[in-house]
């Protein structure tokens, strides 16, 4: 089976298996770059909503291109209707947006129930028909790349291409406009022009994906690769650069799977690669990952109880944390018995002068302290000026003058 | 057109019985998801259900409603755990969180489907997608009086009862912490100064809505659920601005339209002379939404001719000064 999957990864599975595999790993090109603009401008679940309302316009595709055509599986078509309901989708939820009082959740929500609903019912009326071509039309729900022709495979690559292109074509205005529209706006371009034509493109991958992956599960091909690439990077360009990579190496190796069992329908196996690509991402991504962040926050947690530590020693009070001492002798602080080293003093008076030169700081700038997400974490010393810190010394000094 | 009674009660009743309670129980949460503008919640909800239920319904062989219930809302704690960790760790916004969820677990439900063959059984995907409402049966009915019979109420489909106990848990619940809903949705910060805590009450809501996708999905689909999440509550949002009275709005509309939606489907096509019958989950979602934009439009006060109205009367007012 490794070897067969083998094969067909490395393009020996046939012409038609090859080209059904490049198009899908530029159809997840494609929706990995676009993506990445859709989750910064915060409209990730737009695309759910476009989703779902192609489906009237697939079986209305379907209906015409029966009745004009004597069949109905016929992809430009359907492809027609698709791209027109998912316009009317993508309207109706930016009307009721801005012309109810209702927010844009709900406006999503509704416009993908009905607009699903009405291809529900319209798929119901078709499988009444007596004609063998409905067959394929469910295909268009969960995808499937077992019965995609040649032509339409073709179609497929070369549509994801040239979205893939443009999308990098405008990838600097893209990126101003998800960071900073009014920038944008006073560089002279047009912001709704651009979110016009991120949405086209948006819309695009959506309709040439469906096929591929299906219209239920097309939005992860759009959301996944980009929440994933979130993970290891800040940077705009390694951002598409990682989402376009997931989005594709899914995808290829979804559908390379697919093509090699019945068993795995292929929408499925593609966002089930890419959620893996994902789980892995949330758990092993340097500095966001739940393993990085988790020893962050051990290390922490271990900073802190040190320093309450060395401070407790100092005034004489004993521990009782047996990890702490053990962590405290490895460290030279205590020696074997218990009992605190030579350098282990030096460690706590150091420690002692620098708990109080931040309590200084409290009483002097209280609201400063405040402010101050380090406060009696960090070493003073590293956090604050050496000119404040002579002038705290100073006083603290002073004040002990005082109370002697 | 004639219509015997039993084939009536037979077929049709446990429909319209099923499609009301499944938009109740779904219609009456969904006005706090709305006010809160959690709505997608429910979409998520509706997704993620069916990992759960396919598992179930694998590891105890049956789809009795304790295990169906029990692997749900398992699904659901998960997904909700997950969402969350993305949304910290990554600094993601909800509904892209919910994104990557919703669909994983939509994934896997269908994998699992496909793999294991369940999918020949009873459950398949575009069941799980629009439902079998035509298929709910309650057999045993003859005449109106078997409805309350010991013997009828025996054969009371599965679904039906799944739906009547969460519908009356729902409404229960809806009564009973009203106060604290409406306060911890319009102000969270006053329900902590009152001693009770607005997060609980948030999850208690997400449970509650967990609750009612599963019992809701099996019956009449993932995509009724959506809609009679949103569809009744922004329908009734529409008319008033008193919570209680909303409430009670979106229950009603939630009414109309599944039994509206059911006639259309079932009826429809027969009085047009045709005899098939159309998806009816898919027809209950349309008029529902139907319903809605009739009111985004025609709603007195917030509709859309309503306000426009209300501004050219202004605008006259304001020229007629001096």
């Amino acid at each position: 089976m490794l070897t067969e999957l083998l094969d067909i990864l490395s393009f020996q599975g046939g012409y038609n298996t090859s080209v059904v595999l490049l198009g899908s790993a530029l159809l997840g090109m494609a929706g990995g770059v676009i993506g990445v603009f859709s989750l910064l401008r915060k409209r990730a679940l737009i695309s759910d909503a476009i989703s779902h309302a192609t489906l009237p316009g697939i079986t209305l595709g379907f209906l015409v291109a029966l009745a004009l055509t004597g069949t109905g599986k016929s992809l430009p078509f359907l492809m027609a209707g698709a791209t027109i309901s998912g316009i009317l989708g993508v309207l109706l939820v930016q009307w009721i947006k801005d012309n109810t009082r209702l927010p844009e959740d709900s406006a999503i929500g509704t416009v993908l129930s009905s607009f699903f609903g009405l291809g529900v019912v319209l798929m119901s009326y078709i499988q009444t028909l007596r004609d063998g071509s409905q067959a394929g039309l469910e295909s268009y729900l969960l995808g499937s790349t077992a019965s995609m022709l040649q032509s339409e495979a073709e179609m497929i690559a070369i549509f994801a291409l040239v979205i893939t292109l443009a999308a990098i074509i405008f990838l600097k205005e893209f990126g101003l406009v998800c960071f900073d529209p009014d920038y944008a706006a006073s560089r002279g371009w047009s912001v709704s022009k651009l979110d016009l034509l991120m949405m086209a493109l948006l819309l695009a991958v959506v309709v040439i994906g469906l096929k591929t992956v299906g219209l239920i599960l097309i939005i992860a091909l759009v959301i996944i690769p980009p929440v994933t690439a979130r993970f290891w990077t800040d940077r705009l360009g390694l951002m598409v650069g990682i989402s376009a990579f997931t989005g594709g190496i899914s995808c290829f190796l979804g559908a390379g799977l697919s093509a090699l069992t019945p068993d795995f329908p292929s929408g499925a196996t593609i966002v089930l690669t890419a959620t893996t690509l994902f789980l892995l991402s949330l758990f092993l991504a340097p500095r966001r990952g739940v393993l990085a962040t988790g020893l962050q926050q051990i290390f922490f947690r271990y900073r802190i109880s040190r320093r309450r530590a060395l401070l407790d020693l100092g005034q004489g009070r004993p521990l009782f944390s047996p990890l702490l001492v053990l962590s405290l002798k490895r460290e030279g602080t205590l020696d074997s018995h218990g009992h605190i080293t030579k350098s282990g003093h030096q460690k706590i008076k150091q420690m002692m002068r620098d708990q109080d030169l931040w309590n200084q700081y409290l009483t002097d700038y209280p609201e400063e302290a405040f402010a101050q997400k380090d406060w009696s974490l960090a070493m003073i010393s590293d956090v604050l000026s050496p000119d404040l810190i002579n002038e705290l010394e100073e006083r603290l000094q002073r004040q002990q003058k005082v109370t002697v | 057109m004639d219509l015997p009674l039993a084939d009536f009660l037979q077929i049709d009743l446990p429909a319209l019985l099923v499609a009301v309670l499944a938009g109740l129980c779904c219609g009456l949460p969904g006005n706090f998801l709305v006010l809160r503008r959690q709505s997608l919640i429910g979409d998520a909800m509706s997704h993620v259900v069916l990992p759960g239920i396919v598992v179930g319904y694998l590891l105890s062989g049956t789809l009795d409603t304790l295990p169906m219930l029990l692997g749900a809302l398992s699904a659901a704690l998960i997904s909700a755990v997950l969402i969350e960790g993305i949304k910290r760790l990554g600094k993601i916004e909800a509904g892209a969180a919910m994104g990557v969820v919703f669909t994983s677990m939509f994934a896997l439900g269908v994998l699992i489907l496909e793999q294991t063959g369940a999918s020949g059984v009873h459950l398949d995907v575009e069941h799980a997608l629009y439902g079998n409402l035509e298929s709910t049966l309650w057999l045993g009915l003859n005449n109106w009086q078997d409805l309350v019979s010991p013997s009828g109420l025996e054969q009371m489909p599965n679904s039906l009862q799944r739906l009547l106990g969460v519908c009356l848990l729902v409404i229960l619940l809806t009564v009973a912490f009203f106060k604290e809903l409406k306060i911890s949705t319009f102000d969270p910060e006053m329900a902590s100064s009152l001693g009770f805590s607005a997060r609980l009450i948030s999850i208690g809501l997400v449970i509650i809505t967990a609750l009612s996708a599963v019992a809701a999905f099996d019956a009449v689909g993932s995509i009724l659920v959506i809609a009679m999440f949103i569809c009744p509550a922004a329908t009734a949002r529409m008319w008033t601005d008193c919570l209680s009275r909303q409430l009670w709005l979106s229950a009603f509309f939630a009414t109309l339209s599944g039994i509206t939606g059911y006639l259309v489907a079932a009826f429809g096509p027969l009085l047009l002379g045709a005899d098939f019958a159309l998806n009816a989950a898919g027809m209950i979602a349309v008029i529902a939404c139907v319903f809605q934009g009739i009111s985004m439009i025609f709603a007195p006060d917030h509709g859309k001719l309503g306000r426009v109205l209300k501004q050219r009367h202004a605008l006259k007012m304001k020229q007629n000064l001096p």
